[in-house]
């Protein structure tokens, strides 16, 4: 039974850490064989041939594959599907992009953000923002699966498979690239890090952020937000950590100013240890945390920082 | 160019859901239902994009159970011109998977000939994320994903997307699947002398069946369980003792 993983390959680098976590994941199911497609996907494809457990990798290169637009992505997966059972994939923007649209093409459900494979056919998720977890059996002759890799720990390194160079499908030509906004940041990147400190309403402007900011570099950790935080201002859109932006599962997570919403606590309650600093002890977020200190957080925090030095 | 937008009736977004003691499902008897959030900013959108003379005509789809008109009916209030219901369930807890929606709406939409769809980017039920995207394989269209911009140039869509890392922007073909995300716009409230005319506007009913499309479940729910509960946590007094707390545990 055999695994085709789509590899999160991003302007020709590959993402390791979704990768690795996928691969984790699919090598339960299967001979995982990993797909690296960009306009430049080689260097990403060697790199992901080290992952340990992943049996071949496939490079597409070409122009249409750029920038990761659905259509010729799809099309491009949909015509090596004969070959897997299972397709699968990080559950990151770009998968969640263009997985639904191979699934579709091949007649097939997709089995969306999985937190625990049981078996070939059987997989949980979470449902209603994390407030419950359904387990289902698909009865689909393909599996199109994307992996919530907050829940999987990534594969290491030390494989060494073959790398085979296949050729794109025909572009459909429906779409094309303008631009890309890249937010530019040295820290770690928010799904993969260690520790994660997140700022909310309470932080009350884009000025104070800083604070939020430095502690997270005091750390060495990655910036989180609240939609709050984000619809105010404060902080940019793809920090933003909960039900609809990014899922964490950081072994330390420093909760700031942030009540702690459904919707928040979908995104990070998976956390190994979660910190609050609220001055509002009737906060929802004092409930999911390890610690909680009931503080002013222009006192607290730089006290905090000052203090880890 | 008309528009077609999607709408889903699902519990409210305040809701904190109950799991059933026998694993069965999330229990939605007496619960608040509102439409999915997502969907009232594809609606704002579609609305927006008539003001400015983009659009002509906006058709609101739901599928689902009988109450879905109620959501029907708050679109027609926002701004929305007619309504189509799909009846395809007699019980709430019966979700229609991604699959059979977007082959109804497929259906729907080669009677109609929109010129965009614009759905929400995902449903906070089953937070699947997938409907639009499957919509636009059925269809050989175009897609844009989690939009928080749309600009309608002429026969194409230029649409700023919400990406991991920042933004992203892509011109797509019309017509099209556009799906909203949060950022897209601030939807509005619908006025109560907007309520009592939606009363008034079309609302025509149909069943899977008219669509000659299985509706039946490709993922069968072995269960649903309330996810693993946080032990007690406990709180300290000042900065001091927590940094020592992290330092004990080696965290900082």
């Amino acid at each position: 039974m055999a695994v085709l993983l789509l590899a999160e390959v991003t302007d020709g680098a590959l993402a390791l850490d979704a990768t690795a976590k996928a691969v984790a994941a699919a090598s339960k199911l299967g001979d995982v064989t990993v797909l690296a497609a960009g306009a430049s996907a080689a260097a990403a494809g060697e790199e992901a041939a080290k992952i340990a457990g992943v049996a071949k990798v496939l490079v597409a290169e070409d122009a249409s594959l750029g920038h990761r637009l659905a259509e010729p992505t799809a099309a491009l997966i949909a015509g090596l599907a004969s070959d897997y059972e299972h397709i699968v994939a990080p559950a990151t923007t770009d998968a969640k992009n263009v997985l639904p649209r191979v699934a579709a093409l091949l007649d097939v459900m997709v089995i969306s953000d999985v937190s625990g494979v049981v078996d070939g056919n059987t997989f949980e998720r979470p449902i209603y923002a994390g407030n419950a977890i359904q387990t289902v059996k698909s009865n689909d002759a393909k599996k199109v699966v994307s992996f919530r890799t907050a829940s999987f720990d990534a594969a290491g390194d030390g494989g060494s498979a073959s790398v085979e160079t296949i050729s794109a499908a025909a572009n459909p030509g429906l779409s094309e690239w303008v631009e890309d906004k890249v937010a530019a940041s040295d820290r770690p990147e928010l799904t993969s890090a260690g520790i994660v400190v997140s700022g909310g309403r309470g932080v009350g402007s884009e000025e104070d952020f800083k604070l939020i900011e430095n502690l997270a570099d005091k750390l060495g950790a990655a910036v989180g937000a609240s939609r709050a935080a984000v619809d105010s201002g404060y902080a940019p859109n793809d920090w933003q950590v909960g039900q609809t932006g990014k899922v964490v599962a950081p072994d330390l997570y420093v909760a700031i100013g942030i009540s702690g919403a459904i919707q928040h606590l979908a995104g990070m309650k998976d956390s190994k240890v979660i910190v609050a600093i609220n001055k509002d002890e009737e906060a929802p977020i004092f409930q999911v945390a390890d610690f909680g200190l009931v503080a002013d957080l222009f006192d607290a925090v730089p006290a905090l920082t000052e203090k880890l030095g | 160019m008309k528009i077609l937008v999607p709408i889903k009736r699902v519990v409210d977004y305040n809701v904190k859901v109950r799991v059933r003691a026998d694993g069965s499902g999330v229990d939605l008897a007496n619960v608040k239902m509102s439409m999915n959030p997502f969907d009232e900013i594809a609606v704002e959108e579609a609305i927006r994009l008539k003001e400015a003379g983009v659009a002509t005509e906006i058709v609101a789809v739901s599928i689902g159970v009988k109450q879905a008109q109620e959501t029907l009916r708050t679109a027609l209030a926002m701004g929305a011109d007619r309504a189509i219901l799909i009846v395809a369930a007699d019980d709430v807890h019966t979700d229609i998977e991604p699959l059979a929606v977007a082959k109804l709406l497929k259906a729907v939409i080669e009677a109609e000939a929109p010129g965009l769809v614009i759905a929400g980017k995902q449903a906070i039920d089953n937070d699947m994320n997938a409907t639009g995207q499957m919509l636009a394989a059925l269809l050989g269209w175009s897609q844009a994903t989690f939009a928080s911009e749309v600009k309608v140039e002429g026969d194409i869509a230029v649409v700023t997307r919400e990406v991991d890392g920042g933004l992203q922007t892509i011109s797509v073909k019309l017509p099209a699947i556009v799906t909203a995300d949060l950022r897209l716009n601030e939807p509005r409230y619908a006025s109560l002398p907007n309520i009592m005319k939606a009363k008034k506007k079309p609302l025509d009913e149909k069943t899977a069946a008219d669509y000659g499309v299985d509706v039946s479940p490709r993922l069968e729910v072995v269960k649903t369980s309330e996810p693993a509960s946080r032990s007690a946590g406990e709180m300290v007094p000042d900065v001091d003792t927590l940094v020592a707390k992290l330092k004990d545990k080696g965290l900082v």
